[in-house]
């Protein structure tokens, strides 16, 4: 919907800050990320709200750079949708989006953004690297193309494709797939972008385009059944791709490979193990029980909640492209510091993920921290490929 | 070096801002007041920032409004005469929880819903008196505007409950009143001269409190409500005199609003809690047996009326009644007048509530909170506003004004009032009154640079 289409709601919030919250008002720190960490109230979802509504539909306020850096420091991770007690706290993330969308239009997004959509349109993921170079992180893998037939696509994601910490993932998806008895394949260099950051960033002509051109590669295919490595994929294709496609996020299909018998984790994995929830696949799509189903199926791993979690998790604070336009910055509050400091607090050894935002935003915040020598970061399908018999 | 540079030295470029965006939000509420244009936004982490910006502030001559969760609804957190608002949110730690003399010693910015949780985790057996405003508010703004909490009945209002404050003077000293000041210990206001009173209801113009110690109490095992209904507004002040004869209750809540309709005479509803089950069920009892006396003319109410009640009002920290009736004209504002009235007027009170709000076309949405065990009651003459339409906030700023004046003329004073309604106590006020809070005022600000434009005549 366009932000006129709100215009008789986004004037209804009252800035009571219930947002800023988790539902038990964690005094660990505000749940919202970028409140907690700019702490002026108009980079509070709030404050949002009512500078949306003097810039772009009162006119009281001329929408300004400094307007699009407030907007596009959020990361969309959905807290203050779930944590609003109004009847319009579902269309808060939404009416962030549409005025995303009127920025993009008026062309005042911050250059990182711009950079990052760019980036997307020219080479079809946000890191200007050449699209023959995608499944590089493929080689001396057996992880083949997909074919027709073939009963899953394995949908990588740009993160998982191009960043060298979150490529750990990806091969051990890969891995952990090829020990199962699924037929699968990749698209390679016929893999773009899935748009879900385009589309949260505003720019909803290029994520059209790229769902058109996603979509006509998988009829092509005859692809009918997706397993994503991203939450971010997983959202987008599921919920704002047509239905034609079955979508899985690799968690629920490892939790039902593994409760079905056809995954041996019996090699077992020992240690202390936090989770931390993706807001993609956490709070977007309500999957919180199968990344902890895999992990409790996994002998020797003690699971110790953080917390906050599940409804209530703290956002690593990479989503809707903060990951490479960095806009909402580094610094001892930054959210993946924050995030990294409370799982460090659970004595766990191991903080599992289960996205690869998530695993290059903690890894890197893990450095920033120190705590190299005591706690790992490491992701769900990597947990699970060293348990594997 | 201009003043915007002299800010970021004392807290750095991330905690300053003159920016249109964050002056505009810093420069209203969600209430009808008019908004007033703040000049700069500043978010200080320790009390030495608050002593450098206070300082600074003098030297320049240049206006600081203190603000907490900024959710007072009567703009007294929105700068009148411009110059620096200091959002005290970043002074969030909560520095000691002492279980045995049962009192908590938080900086300014520690939230209403942080010192919750912090005593959910770690101290569960103990709770502080939580307003009804969401959990954004601050102990310190509480207390500064003397709000009430869930305990207001059994235990006092919040300002009640201070045992020591920490304080940055107009002039940029730091003072510790109460027992701190002559002890490692914050357990008590007395028995020294109260000098906490000096900062308490001043709404920031006589100095800026950092630190608090507030007073904790046991957390009961039992806890429930009871709803009682009549259509009797004269029977009003006997039930509640008859019921605060008990001397049982934790808070007692009236309301009265339009819609939902089975909500439109007067709902009484005592708060009841109990460490031990024997206990509680006494008190119940004992409460529902007041109502022989009132056969008919004050009745129980059951089932699900009952259960809406018990939903909206039980819950600690409270989460829908004040916020879904704050949505009802869909208009993201809201503010009340808070009337504080002897007992006796509640029913005047009322009716003519009922007559001001039909005047300007509002629905009536009337909640009161019986204070300090039946010596007041605070009487919330709320109204919605649609911010969207100027019309409607201009009419709601007029109902407030007559409801106002209309509380004064019964013999009350006025909660949290804003700017116009101070003055109208002011000008209603002894005279001798008035000149020494002008000398505390200007003994204390000789520059007049805190809150500016409040208590003033």
């Amino acid at each position: 919907m366009a932000l006129k289409d709100y215009k008789d709601i986004i004037h209804r919030c009252f800035r009571c800050g219930y947002c800023k919250f988790t539902s038990d008002y964690s005094y660990l720190g505000f749940n919202c990320p970028v409140y907690n960490k700019v702490r002026l109230e108009s980079y509070s979802p709030g404050g949002m709200m009512w500078l949306i509504y003097a810039a772009l539909i009162k006119e009281e306020l001329k929408p300004s750079k400094h307007l699009s850096e407030i907007l596009y420091s959020c990361t969309m991770c959905r807290n203050c949708s779930q944590q609003c007690k109004f009847q319009f706290n579902e269309d808060i993330v939404n009416i962030l989006k549409a005025a995303r969308e009127e920025m993009v239009e008026k062309q005042l997004t911050p250059p990182m953004v711009g950079q990052f959509l760019t980036n997307v349109y020219d080479y079809g993921n946000p890191y200007r690297e050449q699209k023959q170079n995608r499944d590089n992180w493929a080689e001396n893998t057996e992880i083949k193309q997909y074919e027709k037939g073939d009963e899953f696509l394995y949908y990588v994601g740009c993160v998982g494709s191009y960043d060298t910490v979150s490529q750990k993932a990806a091969r051990a998806l890969g891995s952990v797939l090829l020990k199962s008895d699924l037929s699968f394949g990749i698209l390679g260099n016929r893999e773009i972008c899935d748009g879900n950051e385009v589309d949260m960033l505003g720019e909803k002509g290029l994520f059209e385009f790229l769902k058109e051109e996603n979509t006509q590669t998988f009829k092509e295919l005859g692809v009918k059944k997706i397993v994503t490595l991203s939450p971010h994929s997983y959202n987008a294709l599921k919920n704002n791709y047509s239905n034609e496609f079955e979508v899985f996020h690799y968690t629920q299909l490892l939790r039902d490979l593994i409760k079905s018998n056809k995954l041996d984790v019996s090699g077992g994995f020992k240690a202390k193990v936090t989770y931390h929830d993706p807001c993609f696949l956490g709070r977007y799509n309500n999957e919180y029980d199968a990344p902890r189903e895999i992990l409790t199926a996994i002998p020797g791993i003690e699971l110790i909640e953080m917390e906050r979690t599940k409804e209530n998790s703290f956002c690593c604070g990479g989503g809707c492209g903060n990951f490479y336009t960095d806009i909402l910055g580094s610094g001892q509050n930054s959210p993946s510091r924050v995030r990294v400091r409370e799982a460090h607090d659970t004595g766990a050894s191991i903080l599992a993920v289960s996205c690869p935002v998530c695993l290059m935003m903690l890894e890197d915040a893990l450095k920033a921290e120190g705590l190299e020598n005591e706690l790992a970061i490491k992701d769900i399908s990597e947990i699970v490929n060293e348990a594997l018999l | 070096m201009d003043i915007y540079s002299s800010l970021v030295d004392i807290v750095g470029e991330d905690f300053v801002s003159n920016q249109e965006e964050e002056l505009y939000i810093y420069s209203r509420d969600s209430g009808a007041q008019q908004p007033r244009k703040a000049d700069y936004v500043v978010v200080p982490k320790t009390v030495e920032d608050v002593q450098q910006i206070v300082k600074l502030a003098n030297k320049e001559k240049v206006p600081i409004t203190p603000m907490g969760g900024g959710l007072t609804l009567s703009g007294l957190a929105v700068p009148i005469n411009g110059g620096i608002v200091l959002d005290m949110k970043r002074m969030d730690r909560i520095i000691e929880v002492n279980e045995k003399s049962r009192y908590a010693v938080l900086e300014a910015g520690v939230t209403q819903g942080a010192l919750h949780s912090h005593l959910e985790k770690n101290y569960s057996h103990l709770e502080h008196s939580m307003p009804d405003a969401p959990p954004m508010a601050t102990i310190v703004g509480n207390v500064v505007i003397q709000g009430h909490g869930h305990l207001s009945v059994s235990c006092g209002i919040n300002s009640q409950m201070v045992n020591g404050m920490e304080v940055v003077l107009p002039t940029g000293e730091v003072c510790k009143l109460g027992s701190c000041a002559v002890s490692p210990y914050w357990f008590s206001r007395d028995p020294l001269p109260d000098i906490m009173g000096l900062f308490i209801g001043w709404f920031g113009t006589t100095g800026i409190i950092t630190k608090v110690s507030l007073q904790l109490f046991p957390k009961p095992k039992f806890r429930d409500l009871l709803t009682f209904a009549s259509d009797d507004l004269d029977l009003l002040p006997d039930f509640i005199f008859d019921i605060t004869q008990l001397n049982l209750m934790d808070n007692l809540f009236i309301i009265s609003q339009e819609w939902p309709p089975w909500a439109q005479g007067i709902l009484y509803v005592p708060i009841i809690s109990a460490q031990d089950e024997e206990e509680f069920e006494l008190k119940i009892k004992l409460h529902k047996k007041l109502l022989r006396k009132y056969e008919g003319k004050i009745t129980l109410v059951e089932g699900k009326h009952a259960e809406k009640m018990r939903a909206a009002r039980l819950p600690v920290p409270p989460v829908t009644l004040g916020v879904m009736a704050a949505d009802a004209k869909q208009g993201g504002g809201f503010e009340y007048t808070g009337g504080i009235v002897p007992i006796e007027k509640v029913p005047e009170v009322s009716s003519r509530s009922v007559e001001i709000a039909h005047k300007y076309g509002q629905p009536y949405l009337l909640g009161y909170q019986l204070l300090t065990g039946g010596h007041s009651m605070m009487c919330g003459l709320a109204y919605c506003l649609n911010r969207a339409d100027g019309e409607d906030v201009e009419k709601v700023r007029k109902a407030l004004d007559e409801t106002s004046k209309m509380i004064l003329d019964v013999g009350g004073v006025l909660w949290k009032a804003e700017a116009p309604a101070q003055s109208l106590m002011m000008q209603r006020m002894d005279p001798n009154t008035v000149k020494l809070m002008k000398r505390v005022m200007k003994a204390l600000d000789p520059n007049a640079i805190m809150n500016p434009g409040n208590w003033s005549d």
